[in-house]
């Protein structure tokens, strides 16, 4: 009952995200669906997975999503909705996308797939393995950093090229701007930059002209 | 079992109500005594019903909204935010084995609800449909968002003391030396990233009153505001019981006395929670604020990597001397 309480709002705010007319409304939707796809991964009894999904999707990935889209203009936005004409792209894009899930779904949850028929369902367990539990979080460290290290290394510089690409190009003409330098600044010394000069009092101050 | 967990959570949630309004008025008491003045003292004796009096006339009060904001989310906004720092303290133990719910990610379930607490600030400014309601929220959700990078990388720290995110672990793991004595360092950051975090002084230029009127939360106007207000000081009582828990021993005693042993732990708690929340008042007294772009420069600039400086040498150190848990 939990699994559809969860993945029926999920959908249903999947669904929404196409269908919302606001465009800020369109970008509050995804938020059920990870809110709920946690909430999924926490019954599948991945509780790692399922924590970092608030974090990274909901609370960095949509903000990030929100931010953009705030800024626009909310009347413009909605009038100029004619959804149809995306449907020859989006129909092949989802077709695509929906077929790829079939290559994640798990052989054994789906016994009759063609793919698997010549093989048993016998697997054999090595029961003293079992004793100690492990949490979610110790198992993805043992294997992410010994066998799968160099996955792990290589999305950082990835990720360090995408802030790099974003920052050059939204960057404008600041290296143009007339900074003060602090310890110049604050190394003026008053003897240096100030001379002083007597003026002779018995002489009169020149003054100008009234011609 | 449909009448132990509803009643825990009620045993969680009226005190930390309690808490939060007496917080207030603890607040108000305890900045007018650092600036040589009594505060609110007229309504009960030493103003203790002042909190009474407060909540009276936020719900007697007229709700406004404005003609255009949007109706659903205008009202949402602070019942999120409200939300949220109380679900947050389903993880915090009180007293060993006296937490709502022992989950073993508990610090990781205590940092995705304060990335969520975003969401509140941001769909409360703009809902407003007020150019100046919406620049406060931005603000004040991007310093959140910055200081919460280097709350995680606090985070982190502490966890690889300990070898668990499961709250309880993290406190009894303190049992022989509380963290933040050979910490300490990591502990006033993780307090200053707490103090932005929340938007508290000397970080609250986003809601300062004298420059933003209130920031995102000008245009709500009786149980819209009361409801941020809770939220904001619930999610600060939050932050101390998190800095108590990961740093100062939760829930163990201050020194091995059999004194200190007869208060029970839960007691304990409280008290060093009430210690971090006058920290976290007095720093408000005594500072003058940070403008926003100090604030951000040194989120970005100065904690950020001042908090990875801390996860690198910790994490290098246990491994080293094989101090690892």
């Amino acid at each position: 009952m939990i699994l559809s309480v969860l993945s029926s709002p999920a959908l249903v705010s999947g669904l929404m995200v196409a269908r919302a007319k606001n465009p800020v409304h369109s970008v509050l939707f995804p938020i059920p669906v990870f809110r709920d796809t946690s909430g999924l991964l926490l019954l599948l009894g991945l509780d790692f997975s399922a924590m970092i999904f608030p974090v990274v999707h909901i609370g960095a990935i949509a903000v990030s999503f929100l931010f953009v889209v705030m800024m626009f203009h909310i009347q413009i936005a909605e009038t100029h909705e004619e959804v149809l004409r995306y449907l020859p792209v989006s129909g092949i894009i989802g077709l695509i996308l929906w077929w790829e899930m079939f290559f994640i779904l798990d052989n054994e949850t789906i016994p009759l797939l063609p793919t698997h028929r010549n093989t048993t369902s016998l697997r054999y367990t090595v029961h003293a393995g079992k004793v100690r539990s492990w949490t979610n979080l110790e198992t993805l460290g043992n294997l992410l950093y010994t066998y799968y290290s160099v996955w792990f290394l290589v999305p950082s510089p990835i990720l360090l090229v995408a802030m790099i690409g974003a920052i050059v190009l939204t960057m404008h003409r600041t290296t143009k701007v007339k900074r003060q330098d602090v310890f110049r600044r604050n190394a003026i010394d008053s003897r240096r930059t100030i001379m002083r000069r007597t003026t002779d009092p018995l002489t009169p101050p020149r003054r100008p002209c009234l011609r | 079992m449909y009448i132990a967990v509803p009643a825990e959570i009620l045993g969680i949630i009226l005190p930390l109500l309690l808490g939060v309004a007496f917080l207030v008025l603890a607040e108000r008491k305890v900045m007018a005594f650092v600036q040589r003045r009594k505060g609110p003292d007229v309504v009960g004796s030493f103003g203790l019903l002042q909190p009474l009096a407060d909540g009276l006339k936020l719900i007697l009060k007229e709700p406004i909204s404005p003609s255009s904001a949007n109706f659903f989310l205008f009202r949402m906004a602070p019942v999120a935010t409200f939300m949220l720092s109380l679900v947050a303290w389903a993880v915090v133990p009180f007293d060993y084995g006296m937490v709502l719910s022992d989950l073993n990610i508990g610090l990781l379930y205590l940092f995705a609800i304060s990335s969520l607490g975003v969401y509140g600030i941001i769909i409360a400014g703009w809902s407003s449909n007020s150019k100046y309601a919406f620049l406060g929220a931005l603000r004040s959700a991007a310093q959140m968002v910055s200081y919460e990078v280097s709350i995680g990388l606090i985070l982190i720290t502490v966890l690889i003391c300990v070898g668990s995110c499961n709250l309880s672990e993290i406190v009894m793991a303190q049992k022989q030396i509380w963290f933040g004595i050979p910490l300490f360092p990591v502990l006033v950051m993780f307090f200053i990233s707490c103090l932005a975090e929340t938007n508290r002084a000397p970080f609250d230029l986003p809601e300062a009153e004298a420059e933003l009127v209130a920031g995102y939360n000008v245009e709500y106007s009786s149980m819209g505001s009361a409801l941020s207000f809770l939220g904001e000081y619930a999610n600060m009582i939050l932050m101390s019981g998190s800095c108590t828990s990961l740093s100062s021993g939760g829930w163990s005693p201050i020194l091995d006395l059999p004194i200190s042993k007869k208060i029970p732990g839960s007691i304990r708690f409280s008290i060093k929670v009430i210690l971090f929340s006058f920290l976290y008042i007095w720093v408000r007294a005594a500072f003058p604020r940070y403008r926003y772009d100090q604030s951000m420069g040194s989120g970005r600039k100065v904690f950020l990597p001042l908090s990875l400086a801390r996860v690198v040498p910790v994490s290098g150190v246990s491994v080293t001397f094989q101090w690892l848990p």
